[in-house]
C-alpha cells in the first residue's frame, strides 16, 4: 500500500495519460478501421488493394517496430513537427485499425446479402448503403471482437514507455530509480489494467443486451 | 405522368449468361403502364433473374430494358434514381433488421427522396394501416410473422411512391394460412391500377388479377396470354406438362 500511496501522484499523471492515448487511439482506430473495412468491400478494385495491402502491412508489422518508426525514424523526414504523445497515438492508430478492419469486415460478411439488396432497389447509393443497411448489423454482430481488439489497444498503449510518453507502463522505471518495492509498484499497475478494462466490459455487456433484440 | 403508348417496362433482345449457362434468351417484354403481369415458369426457368434485371440488380449482357421510356442506366446515381422508382418485393422480405417497421418504411422516403421525417412517418403510417400492421410499427422485424414481414416489406416499397412494383415469389416462403392476407394487398394494389410485375406460383391470383400470364421455360418467354387462354388452352407442350403438375397439386 505505501509504494502506492508514496507515489500518488506518480500514479495518478501516469494513468492519466493512459487514459488519453486509449480514448485517442481507439476513437482514432474505429474510425480508421471502419473506413478501412468499407474500402475492402467497395467495388473500386483500387480501393480494395489499397485495403488490403494495408492491412497486410501493419498487422503482420510488430507494434513495438510502428512506434519505433514514429519515435525515432518519423522525426527524420523532416515533415509535420508532432509530439511525442501524437505520434505514440499516430502509430498506435495506425497499427490497431488494420486489427479493427479486419474485424469489421468478417461482421460485414455475416450481413446477409438480402439486406444490402433491399438497400440497393431502394435507391440507396454505395454509400448509404453502406453506413444506413450494412455497417450498423456489421458492428452489431462483432461487438465482442471489438472489444477484444480495443481491450489490447489499451495494453498496447504501455508500449509507449519507449517514447517518452510517460504512461502506466513507465511507473516501475521511476520506481525502481527511487528504489522502491517495484514488485508490488507493479502489481498495483496491473490492478490499473485489470480496472480500466472493467468499463469496456460492461460497455461491451451493454451493447449485447440492446442490439440482441433486433436479431 | 406517363405518355400514351409508352409501356412501364420494355425488354428488346435481352440476353443474359451466367458462366455458361444461358439464363435469359432473346426476352420481349411489354408491359403498358396499370397492367399486371404474372410470371410463370418451373424452377430455375429465369424468373427472379428477368426479374431482377428490370432495377439491374442483374446486369444483361446485350439487348435493351427501358422503365418508363428511359433506358436502365449504368451503375451510379442515376440507375439509383430510377431504382426508386421501382419496388421490389423479395421472397425472403430483407427488412433492414436493425430498423423497426416503421424506420423501415420511412428510412427511403427520408435519405433517398428527402422527405421530412413527419412527412415521410405520416405517410408511413398511412401505408402500414392499409396493409393492416400499423399496430406493429415500434416493432422489429423478427418480432413479426412472416405475412406480416411480407406486408411490411410491401408497404416499405409503396412509401417511395414507385412507379411500378416488381414481385419475385413473394409468398413461396410463407405458411399457408399466411399467404392470403399477402395476395390480398397485392390484389387491392392491382385493381388501384399499379402496374405490377409478379412472379408466382399462385394460379388464383393469376386468375384474379392479372391482366397477362408469361410463361418461361429454359430462359425464353414460351407464352405470353390472357389468364383465361393461358390456363385452359395453353399451346407449347412445355406450358402443358408444368400447368399439368402445378394443378394435381
Ligand atoms: N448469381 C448466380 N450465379 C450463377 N447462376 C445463377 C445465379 N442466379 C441464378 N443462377 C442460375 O440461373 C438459372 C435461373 O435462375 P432463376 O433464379 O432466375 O430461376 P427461377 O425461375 O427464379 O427459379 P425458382 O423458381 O427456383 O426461383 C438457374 O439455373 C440458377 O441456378
Ligand atoms: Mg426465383
Amino acid at each position: 500500500m505505501d509504494v502506492l500511496v508514496d507515489n500518488l501522484d506518480l500514479y495518478l499523471s501516469a494513468f492519466g495519460q493512459t487514459i488519453l492515448l486509449f480514448l485517442v487511439a481507439a476513437v482514432g482506430s474505429l474510425v480508421l478501421g471502419t473506413v478501412l473495412a468499407a474500402l475492402r468491400v467497395s467495388p473500386v478494385p483500387i480501393l480494395r488493394s489499397f485495403g488490403s495491402a494495408y492491412v497486410t502491412v501493419f498487422r503482420n508489422t510488430p507494434l513495438t517496430l510502428v512506434l519505433f518508426f514514429f519515435a525515432f525514424a518519423y522525426p527524420r523526414l523532416e515533415l509535420v513537427d508532432l509530439s511525442f504523445f501524437a505520434r505514440a497515438s499516430v502509430g498506435l492508430i495506425l497499427y490497431t485499425a488494420a486489427f479493427v478492419c479486419e474485424v469489421v469486415r468478417s461482421g460485414i460478411n455475416t450481413v446477409p446479402v438480402g439486406q444490402a439488396e433491399a438497400s440497393r432497389a431502394l435507391g440507396f447509393g454505395f454509400g448509404q448503403t453502406l453506413t444506413q443497411v450494412v455497417l450498423p448489423q456489421a458492428v452489431r454482430s462483432v461487438v465482442p471482437p471489438l472489444t477484444s481488439v480495443q481491450i489490447a489497444l489499451l495494453k498496447n498503449t504501455t508500449i509507449a514507455s519507449g517514447f517518452s510518453v510517460f504512461q502506466a507502463g513507465g511507473i516501475y522505471a521511476v520506481l525502481s530509480e527511487q528504489g522502491d518495492n517495484v514488485f508490488i509498484g507493479l502489481l498495483w499497475v496491473s490492478l490499473g489494467f485489470l480496472i480500466l478494462v472493467a468499463p469496456l466490459t460492461l460497455l461491451q455487456r451493454r451493447l449485447e443486451n440492446r442490439w440482441s433484440v433486433a436479431r | 405522368m406517363t405518355t400514351a403508348g409508352t409501356p412501364m417496362i420494355r425488354m428488346a433482345a435481352v440476353d443474359k449468361h451466367f458462366g455458361d449457362l444461358h439464363v435469359l434468351r432473346d426476352i420481349n417484354l411489354d408491359v403498358e403502364s396499370g397492367q399486371v403481369v404474372v410470371v410463370l415458369g418451373p424452377s430455375g426457368s429465369g424468373k427472379s433473374t428477368l426479374c431482377r434485371t428490370i432495377n439491374r440488380l442483374e446486369p444483361i449482357d446485350s439487348g435493351t430494358i427501358q422503365v418508363d421510356g428511359t433506358d436502365l442506366p449504368a451503375e451510379g446515381k442515376a440507375l439509383a434514381g430510377l431504382r426508386a422508382d421501382v419496388g421490389m418485393v423479395f421472397q425472403s422480405f430483407n427488412l433492414f433488421a436493425h430498423k423497426t417497421i416503421l424506420e423501415n418504411v420511412t428510412l427511403g422516403p427520408i435519405k433517398v427522396r428527402k422527405d421530412s421525417k413527419a412527412d415521410a412517418e405520416k405517410n408511413g403510417l398511412a401505408l402500414l394501416e392499409r396493409v393492416g400492421i400499423a399496430n406493429q410499427k415500434d416493432k422489429y422485424p423478427a418480432q413479426l410473422s412472416g405475412g406480416q414481414q411480407q406486408r411490411a416489406a410491401i408497404a416499405r416499397a409503396l412509401a417511395m411512391k414507385p412507379k411500378v412494383m416488381l414481385f419475385d415469389e413473394p409468398t413461396s416462403a410463407l405458411d399457408p394460412e399466411m399467404v392470403n392476407e399477402v395476395l390480398d394487398v397485392m390484389t387491392t394494389l392491382a385493381k388501384e391500377g399499379m402496374t405490377m410485375l409478379v412472379v408466382t406460383h399462385e394460379m388464383g391470383f393469376a386468375r384474379r388479377a392479372a391482366h397477362r400470364v408469361v410463361f418461361m421455360s429454359d430462359g425464353e418467354i414460351v407464352e405470353d396470354a390472357k389468364p383465361e387462354e393461358f390456363f385452359s388452352n395453353p399451346t407449347s407442350d412445355r406450358a402443358k406438362d408444368f400447368l399439368g403438375k402445378i394443378l394435381s397439386h
